[in-house]
């Protein structure tokens, strides 16, 4: 055996057995009940779960473009702190990442960072304009090997075009991941209409607008027999057409956020735009049925959605503010609070839906591997029991835009291991030149 | 009380006390002499980022005859046309030692937004903010139909209210319901289905379809207008249709009760939502409507800045 760098020792694998797991270079080596070899650090993880490294399929970077609310490096250090190992930049960047040559720059971005690996998406449609066909074969024949196709913050709501674009990715072995929303149902939308949108006097963002695509969208992938992926579902009806068409045997995966298994539209009781997000808060019950989805693995996966704003576009009047939240650092904590707390689901299916699942539907190689002999060492160490309270200001992220500012969440996150180097200690998140 | 956000902020107890507080000032207004000192020194500031000459002006006069200094900040020619935020806006009137700001926006929560801030510290008024609230009017409203109906007790119990129109998009609407309702007064709104907001079950409220249903039977008459736009987004096939059903027209009024009123927020659409013999009729009391709306506005300055309502005065 080559030399052990590393053992993280007594620590709980994510199916409940309690193993010494030993890292030589970037590979995991060994996993076994008590690692007896010498090796040159060890850490102590009694009472914590070591869990593949988190995958996020919806990242927002923000970079190139917007640089002021995010960069790859600040999302990268983020993403490390919460625990993940690989994120999935989304297209809707200034310029749109629809060629090789934007999706190139993240993909190189992010291997300069070295933090995590930097999973560019490629948009659907040239600028998100929902007309033209992105070059959709160069960007997946590019050095960043794009997988993963997204016009994400609008919708392919163009029947025809998202059809083409299903059956293109086939040539590709592509996805389209499909931000479902009616545009015309949802002109000028600020919250899920209902009780609190009447009472609030904020136009509504009806369900049906969110369900009437993802209804047409699986029935479209049938037809053409292609693979659809569904961003951030968010509503109980959603999760029925979802069960309906995977019991047909439709080649459709979901993800559902954390933001969305936790909080709900009376917030927006407060006018305060942080909790301004698209798709919307809904309601108690659509929580409850997205929860019972993602246990039950009608929904496959967690994504952040994670999507930083400066603070101008959000300390201003609801209608004006930018929708979305930040959702790195507090991933896994809600995850904890909302499924593993409520016993829901076991750490095991954690690792699935936050790891195996999306490295899969992204075709991440090398990543969401089994915790085992032999896999890439990236790994997550979460202290279940302990538990830590937000603090906006010192959020990784280059915005600030959390909606869980002085909340307490369980689970905290102790490490972070990127191909055996580690990312990510007792919070604090290494430096290129430290690793 | 420190701010006049919502409706559903105030108790029942509150709504009373400015209504009774209104009632004392305004015998002021009756007097030859219409002016209080009680705001002397005091600074408020009408920050109007939405066009609205009527409430502006009400406002306005009512914080003059409590002797209130008054400064008008509209959205024409201001900073707040010139992409301003908000913030911004709300720090320059707390360094210009604003007692009050009385705020018109057309972002539903926009006056919340604002005391809820840390961006000023005097008392915010809410003188209607998107598709939300305007509680003025809806205390000036519940002022009027005391004045007219409730035989001398203090609240509106056992009158039955119709509010007619686009309930959709109003904001009188939410705040009427909120207050009439409160005040024990049972409120039916009448509209087409389109112009009814999903979520609607929740209010404490009744919902028709049908105005000649309902207007034999109620004691209010509340004419909402109905504005150009909806016109082109399918919410009715046109306004001759819409009139037909919804507005309220001689033939219709000759079905109402005997003592009963006709109302109406203002700026009416004569010929759409309200005709005008209707609008000049004995029954209607729309331009009672604004006479009132100075004396509630000054209750609301009145009991938000000195931090207590009128006692009522010995005869």
């Amino acid at each position: 055996m080559s030399t052990i760098d590393l053992v993280i020792k007594g620590g709980q694998l994510p199916d409940g057995r309690k193993a010494d797991i030993a890292i030589a270079g970037e590979q995991i080596v060994d996993v076994s009940d008590s690692f007896a070899g010498q090796a040159s650090r060890s850490i102590d993880a009694k009472g914590c779960i070591v869990l593949p490294g988190l995958v996020d399929l919806h990242t927002h970077l923000r970079e190139p473009g917007r640089e002021d609310a995010e960069t790859v490096r600040s999302g990268s250090r983020a993403g490390a702190k919460g625990g993940f190992t690989a994120l999935s930049a989304m297209a809707n960047t200034s310029p749109v990442a629809d060629t090789a040559g934007v999706v190139e720059q993240v993909y190189r971005l992010g291997q300069e960072t070295g933090l995590l690996d930097v999973f560019p998406i490629g948009a659907v449609t040239q600028g998100l304009e929902g007309k033209t066909l992105s070059e959709i074969g160069a960007m997946a024949d590019s050095v960043a090997q794009v997988r993963v196709f997204s016009d994400d913050g609008h919708c392919v709501s163009d029947p025809l075009v998202m059809r083409r674009a299903l059956e293109y990715i086939k040539k590709f072995g592509g996805v389209i991941a499909q931000h479902a929303q009616d545009p015309r149902m949802t002109v000028g939308s600020q919250m899920n209409e209902g009780i609190v949108s009447s009472r609030l006097g904020l136009k509504g963002w009806p369900a049906v607008a969110e369900e009437a695509i993802i209804a047409r969208d699986v029935l479209l992938a049938d037809h053409v027999q292609s693979r659809l992926h569904i961003c951030h579902l968010t509503t109980a009806g959603g999760v029925e057409i979802i069960r309906w068409a995977k019991a047909r045997g439709i080649n459709v995966t979901a993800e559902v956020t954390p933001h969305h298994l936790l909080l709900t539209d009376d917030l927006a009781s407060s006018y305060d735009p942080i909790y301004k997000v698209n798709p919307p808060l809904r309601t108690e019950a659509d929580v409850h049925a997205l929860r019972e989805a993602l246990a039950d693995g009608t929904i496959d996966i967690v994504a952040t959605d994670h999507a930083p704003h400066p603070l101008e576009d959000k300390e201003c009047e609801w209608q004006e503010a930018a929708f979305g939240m930040l959702g790195l650092e507090t991933a896994l904590s809600i995850v904890q609070k909302t499924m593993v707390d409520t016993g829901l689901m076991k750490w095991e299916v954690v690792a699935d839906r936050m790891s195996h699942a999306p490295a899969r539907i992204g075709g991440y190689v090398h990543q969401g591997e089994k915790v085992a002999a032999g896999s890439l060492a990236n790994l997550t160490v979460i202290n279940p029991t302990k538990s830590w309270t937000v603090d906006r200001d010192l959020v990784l992220s280059n915005s600030s835009n959390t909606p869980y500012h002085g909340h307490e969440l369980p689970g905290l996150i102790l490490h972070t291991f990127f191909k055996g180097k580690q990312t990510m200690n007792n919070g604090t998140v290494a430096d290129k030149e430290s690793m | 009380m420190r701010h006049l956000l919502s409706i559903a902020d105030i108790s029942k107890a509150e709504a009373i006390s400015i209504l009774d507080t209104a009632h004392e000032l305004a015998r002021v207004s009756d007097g030859a002499v219409k002016k209080l000192p009680t705001l002397r020194g005091r600074t408020i500031v009408n920050l109007f980022a939405e066009d609205s000459t009527r409430t502006r002006i009400s406002f306005e006069a009512a914080a003059k005859r409590l002797s209130a200094d008054v400064i008008n900040f509209s959205a024409k020619g201001s900073s707040v046309s010139k992409g301003e935020s908000l913030k911004d806006t709300a720090m320059t009137l707390q360094a210009m030692g604003a007692d009050a700001v009385v705020i018109r926006h057309s972002a539903s929560g926009a006056a919340q937004r604002l005391a809820d801030s840390q961006w000023m510290s005097g008392s915010v008024i809410n003188a209607g903010d998107g598709t939300h609230e305007h509680p003025s009017q809806a205390l000036l409203d519940a002022f009027t139909i005391r004045k007219h109906l409730s035989l001398g007790k203090s609240d509106l119990e056992g009158l039955s209210v119709a509010i007619v129109g686009d309930v959709l998009h109003s904001r009188v609407v939410r705040s009427n319901v909120l207050l009439l309702s409160k005040l024990g007064a049972k409120v039916t709104l009448v509209a087409p289905p389109t112009l009814v907001p999903v979520g609607v079950e929740s209010w404490p409220c009744t919902v028709s379809y049908d105005f000649d249903a309902v207007i034999p039977f109620v004691d209010v008459v509340m004419m909402l207008r109905v504005q150009q736009e909806r016109m082109t987004d399918f919410y009715f096939p046109n306004a001759r249709e819409y009139s037909r059903y919804f507005g309220l027209n001689i033939d219709r009024m000759k079905s109402m009760k005997p003592e009963s009123i006709v109302m109406h927020p203002g700026p009416m659409n004569r010929g759409l939502e309200i005709s005008a013999e209707v609008a000049d009729s004995a029954r209607s009391v729309i331009t009672e409507q604004v006479t009132n709306g100075v004396s509630v506005r000054m209750a609301i300055l009145y009991v938000l800045l000195t931090g207590g309502a009128l006692e009522t005065g010995s005869n």
